[in-house]
């Protein structure tokens, strides 16, 4: 079949022919299941009908041959002789044979002239051609033997069936071969269809290759599976599309703020050089270069890993904890740190909450929160972490789920709406904090994990100070009893 | 001490050598994988320090699964400017006892170097009870005494005790305190650290006059008599 199919569609498309085409294969594969199928269900209608009729032959033979044994057995030749005669006389279609002999091999009754001489009287099943009146027909005969050497021959002339059969054969060879059309037709049809769609995707993705990013997979609203591949790439472009946009604006922002230490650092390694008096002014200038360089190296390290969270790599580590030992953990750090700043700090946690994330960077994101918290607030304010599940919330597909709800909540000097809108990008510094030491990264870095983990970062205010809130879904499957044993983490932590 | 420095930067391995070499270590020095590979396997050293990325085909990794798999127990201390958490787990994976990422700050490296060399020969032997001066720890009671004199601390506190001790006479850093004591590998933005030593000084040393706890400018902190 490959043969048609190939030159078929050489014919179209002469430019496109490849041996190695996956549509041409898909083509092939299903004209060749085509083709096979049809014929498979052709010969079993051949099969069925002609053997259908040959067994009708043969039941009505060997019904006849009953009745004629139980005539012998009741009167004997001259009765089998006269019912055969009689038999003969009502046969209107003129289509059965018949034939007895005595053992001489002598005519005694039937329509036939002599005993056919390959035939036996062993109740096997001939066919054999047999002269009658004017024409030369074939017939189905079986022979028996009868008591005293005599043998009967009974049969059907079959030259009609054979008839039909040969015009069956001739029929279902022709349904071959135009369901074998059909077939090429349909593969040819199927491979231009696979085709347009490969052309469609590939012109699409090159275009965007080029640098086209604008460029989206037309989605027709049909909901096939073509829909659905136009859909998963098209959201597969908008990541890439936010991705790049973010390695742009980290770009600019590397231009923009690491310039500002390393200028520093030049300027004061320039200024030693040209005006230091002695080795300490010298030592001290240097001293205070390296400072602001390792403050590159700290912005570079934060950029970094936000990229890193951002890049989604580090999911492979979430594991199912308790977030409460881990938070107490982080407080404990903290802890000495607000009492040194005279603040108070309390927390609000329940004993239990399973979590499904990145233990470390998780706690890197409230310690991000506390280190904030601690450095805006004035002194005597109160800092407050809590956590809690809540199960109202309606998610994204639709379910009730259970989230998150993990809030530090500080009396210091707060923030405004515009800043709070613009809190979480790199570098965003509110003019009040502009001489807090920072590099105006740690709500980024909070942001990248909190969308890690799915989450969202919010920030509102507290009046006076500032909240700053996480919620982050946690998947229903991944929330077990608290039966979890949180001692084992506590082990862990000790 | 000897030491073996394989690092392909000129600039930053004459500044290792050099200031290894002004606190009295002997320094062998190779500027690419195969030198120091050979290096490595035909001499003894205390501790080996080996760039992750060398030129000319042998990687720092490399050489140090070479090592390992013939048996060299040899401290190394990964150097590398490869910072995440993934290549410190790769680099500690291929048996590294330290990564310390670049750029670093010599009294780091130093403080590293010394920690780890000190590890090795302690090893051998589990100790139970650290003294330094008249301080005294129980590490099977947790108990602390200092001049006979019993002094309550909190959990993480004897941890920090603890650790303070066990690399008495050496530099301690920051960040060593934050991962050795805390299991923390992020930089917290302010000084956490400084606050926890801050407090354990006020327990032990504030009553009894003579500090142990001391500040080392610039690097860290450091627990001698």
């Amino acid at each position: 079949m490959s043969a048609p199919v190939a030159s078929n569609a050489a014919g179209a498309q002469p430019g496109f022919l490849r041996l190695r085409s996956v549509s041409l294969r898909f083509a092939l594969v299903y004209g060749i299941l085509f083709v096979c199928s049809a014929l498979l269900f052709l010969s079993f209608i051949w099969w069925g009908t002609v053997g259908l009729l040959e067994h009708r032959v043969e039941q009505a033979i060997t019904i006849d041959s009953r009745a004629l044994f139980s005539v012998w057995e009741e009167s004997g030749p001259s009765g089998l002789t006269m019912i055969i005669d009689d038999r003969l006389e009502q046969d209107v279609d003129d289509n059965a044979l018949y034939l007895l002999v005595n053992k001489d091999g002598k005519w005694i009754a039937g329509n036939l002239a002599e005993w056919p001489r390959q035939i036996l009287p062993n109740h096997h099943w001939f066919s054999l051609p047999v002269q009658r009146a004017y024409t030369q027909d074939i017939a189905k005969v079986r022979a028996y033997a009868l008591p005293d050497g005599y043998r009967l021959l009974i049969g059907r002339d079959i030259s009609g069936r054979t008839l039909l059969r040969k015009m069956l054969t001739d029929t279902l060879l022709w349904a071959w071969i135009m369901v074998s059309l059909l077939a090429i037709g349909g593969g040819w049809l199927i491979r231009r269809l696979f085709r347009h769609v490969i052309h469609s995707i590939s012109r699409t993705t090159q275009a965007i290759t080029h640098g086209d990013m604008s460029r989206r997979m037309p989605v027709q609203g049909s909901d096939d599976e073509l829909d659905e591949i136009a859909k998963t790439i098209n959201e597969m472009l908008d990541r890439i599309s936010r991705l790049m946009d973010g390695v742009r604006q980290v770009s600019n922002a590397i231009a923009h703020d690491l310039r500002t230490p390393i200028t520093r650092a030049r300027t004061q390694l320039e200024d030693a050089a040209l005006h230091a008096k002695n080795e300490a002014e010298l030592r001290a200038a240097i001293d205070k270069a390296v400072g602001n360089l390792d403050n590159v190296t700290s912005i570079c390290e934060a950029l970094l890993r936000i990229a890193q969270i951002e890049s989604g790599a580090r999911r492979s580590a979430f594991t199912l904890f308790d977030l409460i030992p881990a938070l107490q953990d982080v407080c404990e750090l903290y802890e000495a740190v607000a009492e040194d700043h005279g603040l108070i700090f309390k927390q609000n946690l329940p004993t239990h909450l399973p979590f499904f994330g990145d233990r470390a960077m998780f706690q890197q994101a409230v310690a991000n929160l506390l280190d904030n918290a601690i450095k805006f607030s004035p002194p005597n304010g109160t800092i407050t972490l809590s956590a809690e599940i809540v199960s109202t919330a309606r998610r994204s597909d639709g379910n009730r789920g259970k989230l998150l709800n993990l809030s530090v909540t500080d009396e210091g000097i707060g923030m405004n709406e515009e800043d709070m809108a613009r809190a979480s990008e790199r570098f965003f510094r509110a003019e009040q904090a502009r001489n807090t030491p920072g590099s105006g990264l740690g709500l980024a870095l909070v942001q990248a994990i909190v969308q890690l983990h799915d989450g969202q970062l919010q920030l509102a205010s507290n009046s006076p100070g500032l909240i700053t809130r996480i919620e982050i879904p946690l998947p229903d499957a991944e929330i077990v009893s608290p039966a979890t044993p949180p001692a084992e983490h506590a082990i862990i932590n000790s | 001490m000897r030491i073996l420095l394989v690092e392909d930067d000129q600039t930053v391995r004459t500044f290792i050598a050099k200031g290894l070499s002004e606190s009295g270590h002997l320094v062998e020095q190779a500027e690419n994988g195969k030198d120091g590979l050979s290096l490595a396997t035909n001499e003894k050293f205390d501790i080996i320090i080996l760039d992750r990325m060398l030129p000319g085909g042998v990687d720092g990794i490399h050489i140090l699964e070479t090592l390992r798999r013939q048996g060299n127990v040899t401290p190394v201390l990964l150097l590398s400017a490869l910072a995440e958490v993934d290549e410190k787990v790769a680099g500690l994976k291929a048996g590294g006892d330290d990564y310390v990422t670049k750029p670093f700050s010599f009294s780091e490296l130093q403080a590293r170097i010394e920690a780890l060399v000190r590890r090795n020969r302690n090893e051998a032997q589990p100790q139970t009870r650290l003294m330094v001066g008249d301080l005294e720890i129980d590490l099977l009671a947790r108990g602390v005494k200092r001049a006979s004199q019993k002094i309550d601390l909190q959990p993480r506190e004897f941890r920090l005790l603890e650790f303070l001790m066990r690399h008495a006479g050496q530099v301690v850093t920051r960040t060593m305190l934050l991962e050795g004591v805390w299991d923390y590998h992020f930089d917290p933005q302010t000084n956490v650290i400084d606050v926890h030593v801050s407090r354990l000084r006020q327990k032990i040393d504030k009553p009894f006059g003579r500090p142990l706890v001391h500040t080392i400018r610039n690097a860290g902190y450091m627990l001698q008599e």
